[in-house]
């Protein structure tokens, strides 16, 4: 006898599109009805670098619990795309579920027979409706997502207001949606009731929190950190990091007497950070979003940037690279390229943001960031975090919060005759004073230059002026330790030798596999690291265990690497965990490879550190 | 401060300008640059101009790239910020230091390595934006700080110091800008300091990219026979279009005796630009028939100078983009900072 996934609020559906065949929107409309009900659901895009014709995949996770990363494996499969057949049903867990369209009679080598198969004949009953072609595409999306409503059982008002939402302003296209979504649901109700062992049961789970992509919140966060500056080049993923700040600056900063921003598109991403650099360096607040490939071409302006000393940010939403790699696929792999971005000795501060939420709060903070520390600010998101849309607590604001605009000498401060050193270390924190440019008729002016100077900016090739200078950055960077946002420590239920370290979009995926862990008794301590450079915590922590686990979406162990370089800690002890084929990491890998390491590798002495 | 401190003290009998200010306080520290370079004598004619027009020091801020014109930026205007920025990449550097303050004096300095060559695509960009700017090229056909390369506006055919000949085709960055819709256009020569001093001041007053191509000598690696950058073929071959008289807006505009050989242009600041025509076919004011002259001139080996061409009605980038006339970085926490409640309203709206 077939054994089937039985499962209320707790499953995985995939759903096998071909892209540009408008399937993004009914399928957002059938994740989203879930969230209406109360329950948690995390939605992924899978897509190609295309705009029509290519394999697309939407991945839904329903968690009560709300285990919002990637889960690993799918229990139900809606192969909409003949392309990827074989594979999409290849890989639906034993017991799950295929839902296809059995329009045209299949062989049964074609199907699984570990597996509960739901056909309904989705373009037989479409081409019997519509007599447009695009109309019969389109309308056959939003069809099964009816049909799967009923399967699931979501509440058919749910799906309706989305679809009301969704077509404001454009009503005509309402009541053939409508209808569409009920022709399906009603084929299902009456063809295949009791087809599926998975279903969604009205929840109080979803509280207040909102969707949003991280991208978005990242431009929101640029727009209430103050940023008046933004100067990009399109790259996926952080295209929408623009385009979202733009539309939030429209709302939010224009007015009569003309806008509060300024968004300059530029004809590549080294004039993108130029600009940014230049507006850094005349006191507005400025950032660039970009990805990889954009950071690899920055490396010269970033360089001047930090030995300059000038305010700037960048959101890098790191895809897979090496080279074009894959641009629509999601990685942890900018660590090293950012933290040491440029030619000779340079060390740069980065934020990792574990979601949305973050995005927003850590790009307002590396725009304080900036200016306090007067140098480069990586916010290193991800495509993950980027461009899906993640439920997450509502953002918030403090409004009694304001701008750190660092030290910035005024014309009051010059008048009263403060000795200013551009590159002077008063505070003995390594952050000299600035002045803006057109402050004072006669003080306060300086040269800045990408070659070395001395104190009072004046140039000069003296080696220990030279080392003087470099020595006062390193000191810099050590001052940046206790503002960047710290680590996030959770321990295991039971005091453990064992931890586990991981950062950004890993979070959702750890969370889940930790209590997955648990129950196989591997019981790990867990720090969430927030910044580099590493808060001392970071040391103790790993200090404080025999071994600690680090989890990293990259080939060459990029955080491990950076760890390392703190030259801190026994090589020995760190454990890589290492996911990078483009797609999230899922909590299903961590567990088993954690697992397969715990298993085979005995715990290591007693390291002397 | 930066510069070697040049003494402040002069004669008593220095003329003053309307700030007080005497030409010394215009100047920067002492040039480093080879004696006789072309560069030093535009140097001079920045500082005349800023003092002619009775310009604060510090109300200026003058950016480069890297090579020798890139240089000359702390050799005037002591009291302005500087910004010696990266190779080929200052337009973009200005642009974002524009966008940040539209009240000060944009001047950008750069050289035929830095905006011919590396810098390419950054001097079109920011001409075709209109970034409000002087945008100078100290133009000498030659690598100077690696010792005499060819760069990329040396004339085919034109010899090397060492005798080697030119195969490429020059890159004319006065045609480059007329194409990439650049509102102020003239070409000059360092050793002609009237007509430049007149040109920048009619640059700074213009609003928009006003672009300067500064034929300047390089006494080291390219003032030899058989260049066309030399001082010599310079002086022989310049054709002056025009005598370029700036007028400041302040001033009464007397009407001119004999209208049919000169041109007013009002310029947005209400700055008047009285152009007194020394070729008949050159109109000053029209883009295509400018663009017609000088391909014209060129195939002559004529080098055309003066005030090639102005757009009276300009506009700016912070124009183009709708920005406050506020300057961007003198917004305060009120104005940028949306505030808890609108931060409320958006999260309602994703729900």
């Amino acid at each position: 006898m077939l054994s089937r996934v039985e499962k209320i609020n707790d499953f995985v559906i995939r759903l096998a599109n071909v892209n540009g065949s408008g399937s993004a929107s009914a399928n957002r409309i059938f994740a989203r009805s879930m969230i209406r009900m109360g329950i948690p659901v995390g939605s992924r895009n899978i897509f190609p670098s295309n705009i029509q014709g290519l394999p697309t995949w939407y991945e839904v996770r329903v968690s009560g619990a709300s285990h919002l990363g990637r889960r690993g494996g799918y229990d139900m499969m809606v192969a909409m795309n003949p392309q990827t057949w074989d594979k999409d049903v290849a890989g639906i867990d034993a017991g799950g579920y295929l839902f296809y369209d059995s329009t045209k009679p299949l062989p049964s080598s074609k199907f699984r027979d570990d597996i509960t198969v739901v056909g309904m004949p989705l373009t037989e009953i479409c081409n019997q409706q519509y007599s447009d072609p695009r109309q019969r595409q389109l309308f056959k999306n939003i069809m099964y997502v009816g049909a799967l409503g009923a399967l699931l059982g979501i509440d058919t008002e749910a799906s309706e207001a989305l679809i009301k939402e969704l077509y404001k302003g454009k009503d005509k296209l309402i009541a053939p949606n409508m209808e569409a979504l009920h022709i399906g649901r009603d084929y299902a109700l009456e063809h295949l009731k009791g087809a599926i062992g998975l279903k969604v049961k009205r929840a109080d789970a979803v509280g207040d929190r909102i969707l949003i992509e991280g991208n978005a919140a990242a431009a929101l966060g640029c727009v209430y950190g103050g940023a008046t500056v933004a100067a990009w080049y399109p790259i996926t993923p952080s295209t929408s990091v623009a385009e979202a700040f733009a539309g939030y600056c429209k709302r939010l900063r224009a007015g009569e007497d003309g806008n509060k921003y300024a968004i300059v598109q530029a004809e590549d991403e080294l004039a993108a950070i130029g600009v940014v650099i230049g507006a850094g360096w005349n006191g507005a607040r400025a950032f660039t979003a970009t990805s990889g490939p954009g950071i690899s071409l920055m490396q010269e302006f970033i360089g001047l940037a930090y030995f300059a000393e000038i305010p700037t940010v960048l959101i890098d939403v790191q895809r897979g690279g090496p080279s074009t790699g894959m641009p629509t696929r999601t990685q942890q792999s900018d660590l090293l390229v950012a933290a040491f971005a440029s030619h000779g000795d340079t060390r740069h501060v980065l934020l990792f943001p574990a979601d949305p939420k973050e995005a927003f709060e850590m790009s307002a903070q590396a725009l304080d960031l900036a200016d306090r520390l007067q140098t480069p600010i990586f916010v290193m998101t991800d495509l993950d975090i980027g461009m899906n849309e993640w439920l997450v607590d509502p953002l918030k604001w403090d409004d009694r919060k304001k701008m750190d605009r660092g030290k910035v000498m005024s014309f009051e401060d010059l008048e009263a005759g403060k000795d200013f050193g551009r590159y002077l270390d008063v505070d003995g924190d390594g952050i000299p004073f600035r002045t803006y440019p057109g402050t004072h008729p006669e003080k306060g002016a300086y040269f800045t230059r990408g070659t070395s100077r001395d104190r009072y900016a004046k140039y000069t090739e003296e080696g220990a002026v030279y080392v003087d200078n470099m020595e006062r950055l390193l000191k810099k960077f050590e001052t940046a330790k206790s503002l960047v946002p710290p680590p996030a420590k959770t321990d295991a239920p039971k005091a453990t030798r064992y931890g586990a370290i991981y950062f950004g979009s890993t979070t959702a995926a750890m969370d889940e596999a930790i209590l997955a862990l648990n129950e196989k008794n591997i019981l790990l301590d867990r720090l969430r690291i927030r910044a580099y450079p590493f808060n001392d915590t970071v040391i103790d922590f790993i200090k404080s265990h025999d071994r600690v686990y680090v989890v990293e979406q990259n080939r060459d162990a990029q955080l491990k690497t950076l760890l390392l370089d703190t030259g801190k800690v026994d090589p020995q002890k760190l454990v890589s965990v290492l996911h990078y084929d483009g797609n999230p990491i899922t909590a299903r890998f961590i567990v088993n490879d954690i697992s397969l390491k715990h298993g085979l590798e005995k715990p290591l002495k007693e390291s002397v550190a | 401060m930066t510069w070697i401190t040049k003494p402040k003290l002069h004669h008593p009998k220095l003329p003053a300008n309307a700030l007080g200010f005497t030409r010394r306080d215009y100047e920067g520290s002492v040039s480093t640059l080879c004696a006789g370079c072309g560069h030093d004598s535009i140097s001079a004619a920045i500082i005349q101009a800023c003092f002619e027009i009775d310009l604060p020091p510090h109300r200026l801020a003058k950016l480069s790239g890297i090579g020798c014109s890139s240089k000359t930026p702390t050799y005037f205007l002591g009291q302005s910020h500087g910004f010696n920025s990266v190779h080929g990449r200052m337009p973009s550097v200005l642009t974002g230091a524009n966008l940040a303050n539209r009240d000060l004096v944009y001047m950008g300095i750069s050289g035929d390595g830095d905006s011919a060559s590396i810098g390419l695509g950054q001097f079109a960009h920011c001409i075709r934006r209109g970034v409000n700017m002087v945008y100078i090229v100290e133009n000498n056909g030659v690598y100077g700080l690696t010792k005499g390369q060819f760069s990329a506006t040396a004339d085919k055919g034109s010899k090397s110091k060492k005798g080697a000949g030119n195969p490429d085709s020059p890159m004319d960055l006065v045609s480059l800008a007329l194409i990439a819709g650049a509102s102020f256009v003239g070409r000059s020569f360092s050793g002609d300091k009237k007509q430049l001093v007149e040109l920048i001041k009619a640059a700074i007053a213009h609003k928009g990219a006003a672009f300067l191509d500064v034929l300047s000598p390089c006494v080291a690696f390219n003032n030899h026979v058989g260049s066309t950058k030399s001082f010599d073929y310079v002086r022989e071959h310049n054709e002056a279009v025009n005598a370029l008289e700036f007028i400041e807006g302040k001033e009464e505009i007397i009407l001119d005796h004999d209208p049919g050989t000169t041109v007013n242009v009002t310029q947005h600041d209400g700055s008047v630009l009285r152009l007194k025509k020394l070729a008949e076919d050159h109109d000053p004011t029209d883009r295509a028939s400018v663009m017609n002259f000088i391909q014209r001139h060129n195939a002559r080996g004529e080098i055309v100078t003066g005030l090639l061409y102005v757009e009276a009605d300009s506009e700016d980038l912070q124009d183009r983009l709708g920005v406050t006339k506020r300057p961007l970085n003198s917004l305060s926490d009120a104005d940028l900072c949306p505030g808890s409640t609108a931060l409320e309203k958006i999260n309602a709206g994703l729900r």
